[in-house]
């Protein structure tokens, strides 16, 4: 991998950056809202790995598709989970208020 | 603007490049005046003023760099976002208002 | 040089943003800072030449998660800011730093090769209708990843719709409902454009798709487009058309395949592949658009229903 353009080796650090910001934040994160940032956040790193990885050993300027391709599915399945996920957060908070008490204001 | 050797000229070149500092000092100065205004109406003055003229600034600066056709485009850019920006900094006003007045 | 040094503040506003959004005392400006994090990944996106990913991203990532979290926030009531103690940031900090140190090494000793995958798809590109690489893959080569998307999407609609709570009435602004369906032709315009342009340059269903529904959803949030949700005839049949209209072209597609020997699951013709993307296309953006914008915006109550119901009635 040594032989990357400086360019591209940016791009990784920041990539595994990224997928250690979101699983920091997915362990500490005390708000479940925050958990499903991290997620997005860990899927952000991992998306940008793939880009990099897709300019692998092939010449200046082209990218593989196959991996462009699978990139652009998971961005809407993540945006589609991430949806899901919100959904059953609001049904959770509804269904049980008592049970997140300490994260809650008391209100007006 | 660019001459028969597809060089800007000296002119066009010092405009351009005065036209995009002015460009950054608007944004760089709207910043600040996120950054440090004390309530969100002053803010929200910083941000849009600051934002619009600097954006319409860089546009006119990179218009001496395009063609024809590419410049209406960035013009069309410009005058979107002034308009949505000038929407929400409407909307956000309004709801900084109606939070205000329930305190 | 200085194009590095762009990349190098890109990718350091990029982490910095993230760092920001996990660790901020309000949650509020965690959703405000990924909303940001989401529109410079659209950057750095365009940076790494992928505009098909810059297109999407900056309408899903930053335009429709921006919307959910924030509707996510609307429902919850706020949050106090919780403090956490030093030993129970430490640990999990550690951890991480390893995990990190581990990543990066094993990152840094991938073989330089490209996939041989490139070649074949390189070589494929002209029996495949499009011109355009990532559509090629996306809707001739992987065509089952597409189909088990699309029905990835129906399935977490159904699961939303099932589980959300009906989604809080909101009012809207003169001036917001105007300058929305002032919008509307552009976006719709402009969709248009990235569906026909995706068969031979960056664009295609998903972006078209995203965008259309970041439209749709701003109309929708200012109680326009009443008839676009679920207990609608019309949106259920255009939602599940995205899949039925697939699998039924995959099944036109075995029947106009003359060679006997030669007939597979989701390959299309090479004379009418063009045709046939098309039209899938076509079906997936309606059936995306509408998905996303009822992922975002829910299903209104009953009561509310009922009087959109009666109000739209008289003014028909």
């Amino acid at each position: 991998m040594t032989d990357l353009s400086p360019q591209l080796l940016l791009y990784i650090g920041t990539a595994a950056g990224l997928f250690a910001i979101g699983l920091y934040g997915f362990i500490v994160g005390p708000q479940t809202l925050r958990r499903i940032l991290a997620l997005n956040i860990i899927g952000a790193g991992i998306f940008m790995l793939m880009v990099v990885l897709a300019y692998r050993g092939l010449a200046d300027g082209a990218a593989d598709p196959v991996l462009q391709a699978l990139i652009l599915t998971g961005l809407v399945v993540a945006v589609s989970a991430t949806a899901f996920a919100l959904a059953l957060l609001a049904r959770l908070k509804q269904a049980r208020p008592g049970q997140y008490r300490p994260e809650q204001e008391p209100g007006p | 603007m660019i001459d028969s050797t597809g060089q800007l000229s000296t002119l066009s070149m010092v405009l351009s490049s005065l036209l995009l500092m002015v460009g950054l000092f608007f944004f760089i100065a709207g910043s600040i005046g996120m950054l440090r205004f004390p309530d969100s109406f002053s803010r929200l003055h910083a941000v849009t003023k600051a934002d619009s003229l600097g954006l319409g600034s860089i546009v006119a600066g990179l218009m001496f760099y395009g063609e024809l056709w590419q410049n209406l485009l960035l013009l069309l850019i410009w005058l979107l976002v002034l308009a949505s920006g000038s929407v929400s900094c409407q909307l956000l006003a309004r709801f900084a208002k109606t939070q205000q007045d329930k305190t | 040089m200085s194009l590095l040094l762009f990349d190098a503040t890109l990718c350091l506003l990029l982490l910095v943003l993230a760092l920001a959004s996990i660790l901020s005392r309000q949650l509020v400006h965690g959703v405000i800072l990924y909303i940001a994090f989401g529109l410079m990944m659209a950057l750095a996106w365009a940076r790494l030449a992928t505009p098909d990913l810059a297109l999407a991203e900056a309408a899903i990532g930053a335009g429709l998660t921006g919307a959910l979290c924030f509707s996510a926030l609307a429902r919850q009531q706020l949050h106090l800011p919780v403090v956490l103690s030093w030993p129970q940031r430490l640990w999990p900090a550690v951890f991480v730093l390893l995990m990190l140190g581990g990543v990066l090494a094993a990152l840094l000793q991938l073989p330089p090769t490209a996939s041989p995958l490139v070649d074949v798809a390189q070589a494929e590109l002209i029996n495949s209708g499009v011109s355009h690489p990532v559509t090629a893959v996306l809707l001739n080569f992987r065509s089952w990843d597409t189909l088990l998307e699309l029905v990835v999407l129906l399935l977490a609609l159904l699961g939303a719709l099932q589980v959300a709570p009906a989604a809080k009435a909101t009012t809207s602004w003169p001036l917001s409902l105007s300058w929305s369906r002032l919008l509307a032709p552009m976006v719709i315009l402009l969709a248009g454009y990235l569906l026909w342009a995706g068969a031979s340059q960056p664009g295609g269903a998903f972006q078209a798709g995203a965008l259309l529904a970041a439209g749709a959803v701003v109309l929708r949030l200012n109680h326009q487009l009443n008839w676009l949700r679920w207990s609608n005839f019309w949106i259920r049949l255009l939602i599940v058309s995205g899949v039925s209209a697939f699998v039924l072209a995959a099944l036109l597609a075995m029947l106009l395949t003359t060679d006997n020997t030669d007939v597979i699951w989701l390959r299309w013709p090479p004379q009418l592949a063009g045709g046939f993307i098309l039209l899938v296309e076509l079906f997936a953006t309606l059936a995306i658009a509408l998905t996303l914008t009822l992922l975002v915006v829910g299903e209104p109550a009953a009561a509310e229903q009922a009087q959109q119901n009666s109000g739209g009635e008289a003014h028909d």
